[in-house]
């Protein structure tokens, strides 16, 4: 078992209003200094078996047709090495 | 034989049986489909009609895109099937390419519920025939992820071929780009919406007007006449 972790956020010109409520809450908080936050979306797949060149790909068409709609979002895969790491 | 017009059932879809009403109250037959049919029973045109489809849990219409029966329904819509889409429709429309930008959630973050205001834009689609260009209507609408957006050279190509089928007047309810309502594809058969015309067919429930059964008349007429 290995863990590709895929991340997906909105494209830099899209309007992210989730995040700039975050934002706007953050001086009440006691957080200054911080003049943006944008929010996306981290998705976890646990893969049976090796997680090859073959597999990535496979996972990289999965992320581009369905993870993300590349019409508002960019995405990234890579591998967990954290989780790489603990075995 | 009046025209078979389809309206789909996903799980989570919540104006399946006012979408029928207001096809038989046009005088066409509605026919109920599930989404796992992968057959679309011979209809002569299909409604994707409002709610949550799946739970709308990956984005508004994404997991709906890749059910059975849109398989055939994507096919079939290339090829010139007239289908309408009506809010979360719209959303499956546009996760499934047949029309082009995309649905996000509105920019006041509210589920946002109210009689709205519309221009028809263009009224020589398969499902406006019986509008006139410029006619302004009352329909309701009512949801979490009406904001259109795509980017600026789509939408200048939109504008140009007179794709922009409906824009909202007076207030833009979600933060649509360039006030769009509702597109249609370059043929002209494949056309979505925010707001809902199959609330609006019966002059006792809604808005108190019947500005939405148009909507229904016009692609009945167009079936009968092909």
């Amino acid at each position: 078992m290995a863990r590709v972790v895929v991340d997906v956020m909105l494209k830099p010109e899209i309007l992210d209003p989730q995040g700039q409520a975050v934002q706007r809450a953050l001086p009440r908080l006691g957080f200054e200094g911080i003049s943006d936050v944008r929010q996306g979306k981290r998705f976890e797949l646990e893969v049976d078996g090796p997680v090859d060149e073959a597999a990535l790909t496979r996972i990289r068409d999965l992320a581009e047709s369905f993870l993300a709609n590349t019409v508002i979002e960019d995405f990234t895969v890579r591998v967990d090495e954290v989780a790489e790491a603990a075995k | 034989m009046t025209a078979r017009i389809g309206v789909v059932t996903f799980p989570g879809s919540l104006d399946d049986q006012d979408t029928r009403r207001a096809i038989r109250l046009a005088g066409a037959e509605p026919v109920a489909l599930w989404h796992k049919d992968k057959d679309l029973k011979q209809v002569d045109a299909v409604v994707l009609c409002g709610g949550f489809s799946y739970g709308d849990y990956l984005r508004a219409g994404a997991i709906a895109r890749f059910s059975p029966v849109m398989e055939s329904l994507i096919e079939q819509a290339k090829a010139g099937l007239p289908v309408l889409g009506i809010c979360n429709g719209f959303q499956i429309l546009t996760e499934a390419h047949l029309l082009p930008g995309a649905m996000l959630g509105n920019d006041h973050l509210h589920f946002i519920c109210r009689d709205q205001k519309l221009r028809v834009e263009n009224a020589e689609t398969a499902w406006t025939g019986d509008y006139r260009a410029g006619q302004e209507i009352h329909i309701p609408l009512k949801n979490m992820d009406g904001r259109y957006v795509a980017d600026a050279y789509t939408l200048d190509e939109l504008e140009a071929e007179g794709r922009v089928a409906f824009r909202y007047v007076d207030f833009n309810p979600n933060g649509s780009l360039r006030d769009i309502a509702g597109i249609t594809n370059e043929a002209g058969n494949v056309v979505g919406l925010m707001p809902h015309p199959e609330h609006a067919v019966e002059p006792l429930v809604g808005t108190g007007r019947t500005d939405g059964l148009p909507f229904f008349t016009s692609i009945l007429k167009k079936l009968v006449n092909a």
